[in-house]
């Protein structure tokens, strides 16, 4: 079949979308005979350069049979949609076993290296027609790396931004302890929109729980800026304002240094040295006493 | 609109039903420092749930009833105050210090009947 190709002038094949066609079906036809072998050179250069080491030989083989016929289906009709559908569900399970954008890259890069070593093989003798099959295979071939990687990236950036939402739900609890009493855990660095949304669930929560204490409570708190410390005291005044006590407990030693040095003005602040102190201080404010069952038995009986 | 003020046993409370102009907010001082001398009361209560707003005028006029207030022997609380008011509050730096406050009229009244328990107590 190519020895009837190199028949045909080269300009005229080059202005002639029809023969380009050809070559690509041509192309496919080739692919697809030597599927197998071609498939288990692919997986052999996957292992050998070390690429998704997270999954197992049989996983790579597997997906890799998968991809090299929506490769090739991508050639044969120029719609990347079905193979778009594909990378995206592909994403989606190996992105959980922590495979990196730069292998899904170069595994793609590896197949597109792969084909074109063939193709290379197959034409070798005759270099004008070699030349035409790779204008032919190369735009469809970067076309389809660009669409698995993008597949790949866009589906970890819909991951990391499911994954913000779900962490700013959770990062500022309001919890009842006792009656009246509320704590305020908070874990991880303060920035200034998760500073507004701990002032806006803290008042919240007052309301709702009709809080006369709470115990903010910023042990897993690694560091704090003036800015951030200020936005504290803010918070501070305005719990007050409705009326109820902030207990700040667990400032780690770098932060009372932070804060003591940049000179934030913590006059206003309750603080005590730990949770279980600051729960200690509440319960005392309102009123409560906390006493072992055996010593109040002891105490009834005498 | 003037502020209706009730008195309940020793304690002087009064409802802001809507927003007030600067005026009404003089007019509601005045009136407070002249009945908590009138009826010796002990507390003032200035509820401020209905009000979605506090400008720096306003919490001016309520710090200095409860500077006033105190002169003539009755504690001030301010309660009702609403979180978005607050946070507006402390933004503009309004944290009307060394006034007591509380979540709502009980809690006013809670808190007045214990600071008067520890001063008789005293």
């Amino acid at each position: 079949m190519p020895r009837e190709a190199t028949v045909v002038p080269p300009a005229l094949v080059q202005n002639n979308p029809e023969t380009a066609t050809a070559l690509l079906r041509e192309l496919v036809s080739i692919l697809r005979e030597s599927r197998t072998e071609l498939r288990e050179e692919w997986a052999r250069r996957i292992t050998e350069s070390r690429l998704l080491m997270a999954m197992t030989r049989e996983e790579i083989f597997a997906e890799a049979t998968t991809v090299y016929d929506n490769y090739v289906a991508v050639l044969e009709t120029g719609s990347v949609e079905a193979l778009q559908a594909y990378a995206r569900d592909l994403s989606e399970r190996i992105i959980p076993r922590g495979v990196e954008t730069q292998e899904v890259l170069g595994v793609v890069l590896l197949l597109r290296d792969v084909l074109a070593r063939s193709l290379f093989k197959k034409y070798q003798l005759d270099f004008n027609l070699l030349n035409r099959v790779l204008d032919a295979y190369e735009p469809a071939a970067n076309r389809i790396a660009n669409t698995v990687a993008v597949g790949f990236v866009q589906e970890r950036e819909r991951i990391i931004r499911q994954q913000q939402e779900a962490i700013r739900e959770l990062s500022t609890p309001v919890l009842r302890v006792r009656e009246r009493l509320l704590i305020l855990p908070i874990i991880g660095l303060i920035d200034p929109q998760r500073a507004r949304q701990l002032t806006e669930q803290l008042l919240r929560g007052i309301r709702e729980n009709r809080g006369k204490v709470a115990v903010m409570d910023i042990t897993g708190v690694p560091s704090i800026d003036s800015a951030i410390a200020n936005r504290l005291v803010q918070t501070v005044e305005a719990a007050r304002l409705l009326g109820a006590t902030v207990i700040v407990t667990g400032l780690s030693p770098e932060i009372a240094q932070t804060l003591v040095t940049i000179g934030v003005d913590l006059s206003k602040m309750n603080t005590v040295g730990d949770l279980q102190g600051g729960i200690e201080l509440a319960e005392r404010v309102l009123g409560y006493k906390v006493i072992p069952v055996e010593v109040e038995v002891a105490a009834r009986t005498h | 609109m003037a502020v209706p003020i009730l008195k309940q046993r020793h304690h002087l409370i009064a409802s802001i039903q809507s927003a007030l102009s600067d005026q009404d907010l003089v007019g509601l001082r005045d009136d407070l420092a002249r009945l908590v001398g009138q009826h010796r009361a002990l507390g003032v209560i200035i509820d401020v749930t209905a009000l979605d707003v506090l400008d720096s005028f306003a919490t001016r006029t309520l710090r200095a009833i409860a500077y006033m207030t105190k002169l003539r022997g009755a504690e001030t609380v301010i309660v009702g105050i609403q979180p978005d008011v607050a946070q507006a509050m402390v933004q503009l730096g309004l944290t009307l210090e060394d006034v007591l406050t509380a979540l709502d009229l009980e809690e006013g009244l809670a808190l007045l009947d214990q600071r008067l328990a520890e001063r008789h107590g005293r």
